[in-house]
């Protein structure tokens, strides 16, 4: 069991920030901006992300959390999953622009069922997809749009994403 | 989990992931689209073999909410009408394909006879069973309570010090019997309010008080004041001279609501007597929680669904809760 770290905490808070000016530069300012993540570490990364762009483009781009456990379609591949709270701004989601954020993406069903979950609470104009670690192996045809970083893995492989505001630490971490 | 067959041996780790999972679910019946697809090729049968409107349709609108297949199975004009037993009828329901067995039944323990006899695969919820529990009753109470006292703040909180008064016809209800044991494994202070021959005998087993004058317990200030309903068709022998002198000294009449302090709530598990058990004054004014306690129904029965039948079968625990 060797962990190896690909991102320190100086890349995690360099990817953030360059996806930060991504997302602003492809949307061409802060305007109709909602960024919702996926529990647990994608709410994180959501919110400071929104503290980024705000600070960027002087205005506040607000931040939630979407829950897509209900959503599922490998639920009755695991043991019972409790559900999050979801947690949609005040502004609603109609007419704007999603950014759904997520720690990893992998198999991209997850992504999937948070479009399925987005479905029910309304009707966004765009929804984009911001990741902070991208490992490959999809299972879907499901494309990120703002990547942290791509780091290839083996199947078998364990991608551990840590973050002050949830685990105490910070950092990425690949284990065999 | 694999059943829910009782509150009595329901742990509080247990029942608090039931009332959390609820308050999710809830959150997703405000949305624009109420349907989720979570339970999508599942199958709940609502096996009824007394009738009940509400806690029928409420386990009806739960299981359709999570997007399970809902067939209903009244006792009354069917094949158990002709004679057959509970094992037979069983059987056909898990030839049927059922996923889950939402049970109802006049004879105490019949759902755990149904959990544990290997008749069935399926998962058991018990709807009421004699005068035995009523668990799913009893979490949409907590619920309730929960809701009522630290609103948006409810999620992962027990109800330690508060005080819940339940009225009325203890003995018949199994309503109080789930109510009494999952409270209090809550934290809650639970006092029973009855006519002596309304209360029962092995009460002193409880973890309750017991008092048999309502002003007595009122004059505490209760958290939440639970009212039973007078079953009337269960009242065949005496057990109190006149319905009018029940309502006088066991009624929750205006007088009595207004010595209630701020912020106490009034609960009915439905269908409520006017003017016995409860005057319209109570069961209309704003600290009655009729209506959201059939609301939160839903949201508990979802909750206990999805436990039931979303995760990965763990066959060999079969039998545990």
């Amino acid at each position: 069991m060797s962990a190896r770290t690909v991102l320190h905490e100086a890349d995690v808070s360099r990817a953030l920030t360059r996806i930060a000016h991504e997302i602003l530069e492809s949307n061409r300012g802060a305007e109709n901006l909602v960024l919702l993540g996926i529990p647990t570490r994608g709410v994180t990364l959501a919110r400071r992300l929104a503290v980024l762009i705000s600070e960027i483009a002087q205005t506040s781009v607000p931040a939630g959390a979407l829950d897509v456990t209900l959503f599922r379609d490998d639920l009755a591949k695991h043991p019972t999953r409790s559900p999050h709270p979801t947690d949609i701004p005040a502004g609603g989601i109609d007419g704007k622009i999603v950014v759904l954020v997520d720690d990893v993406l992998f198999s991209g069903r997850s992504i999937r069922a948070a479009l399925d979950a987005l479905q029910s609470i309304g009707r966004p104009a765009i929804v984009r997809l911001a990741i902070l670690v991208d490992r490959g192996h999809r299972e879907l045809p499901i494309r990120p749009d703002f990547i942290g970083k791509n780091i290839p893995s083996a199947r078998s492989e364990r991608v551990n994403v840590r973050l002050v505001e949830d685990d105490r630490s910070e950092g990425v971490t690949i284990e065999a | 989990m694999r059943h829910l067959l009782d509150t009595r041996t329901l742990d509080k780790v247990t029942a608090l992931r039931i009332l959390d999972i609820a308050e999710d679910m809830s959150d997703t019946q405000s949305r624009e689209v109420k349907k989720l697809p979570t339970l999508r090729g599942k199958t709940v049968v609502n096996l009824f073999f007394e009738d009940s409107t509400r806690t029928r349709i409420s386990f009806e609108a739960a299981a359709k909410r999570l997007s399970a297949d809902v067939i209903n199975f009244a006792a009354k004009g069917s094949s158990v009408s002709k004679g057959e037993s509970l094992k037979d009828t069983a059987q056909t329901l898990e030839a049927i394909g059922a996923d889950a067995v939402v049970v109802r039944h006049p004879a105490s323990g019949a759902p755990q006879t149904l959990a544990t006899s290997g008749w069935i695969s399926a998962g058991v919820v018990n709807a009421g069973d004699g005068t035995h529990e009523h668990p799913t009753q009893a979490l949409l109470d907590a619920f309730t309570i929960r809701k009522r006292r630290f609103g948006a703040d409810s999620r992962g909180r027990d109800l330690s010090g508060l005080r819940v008064v339940i009225v009325g016809d203890v003995l018949h209800s199994r309503v109080a019997r789930s109510n009494v044991w999952l409270l209090t494994t809550l934290g809650a202070d639970v006092t029973l309010v009855a006519p002596p021959t309304l209360v029962p005998q092995n009460v002193s087993l409880w973890p309750v008080r017991v008092v048999y004058d309502l002003d007595q317990a009122l004059a505490e200030g209760p958290d939440a004041v639970m009212m039973l309903r007078i079953q009337l068709e269960r009242m065949n022998a005496a057990y109190f001279p006149t319905e009018r002198e029940y309502s006088r000294r066991w009624g929750l009449d205006a007088l009595r609501l207004g010595g209630l302090p701020d912020g106490s709530i009034v609960m009915h598990p439905g269908p409520m007597n006017r003017g016995l058990e409860i005057s319209s004054e109570a069961a209309d004014s704003e600290r009655s929680t009729v209506l959201e306690q059939v609301t939160n129904g839903v949201s508990i029965r979802m909750a206990v669904l999805y436990l039931l039948l979303a995760g990965e079968r763990d066959e060999e625990r079969g039998g545990d809760q």
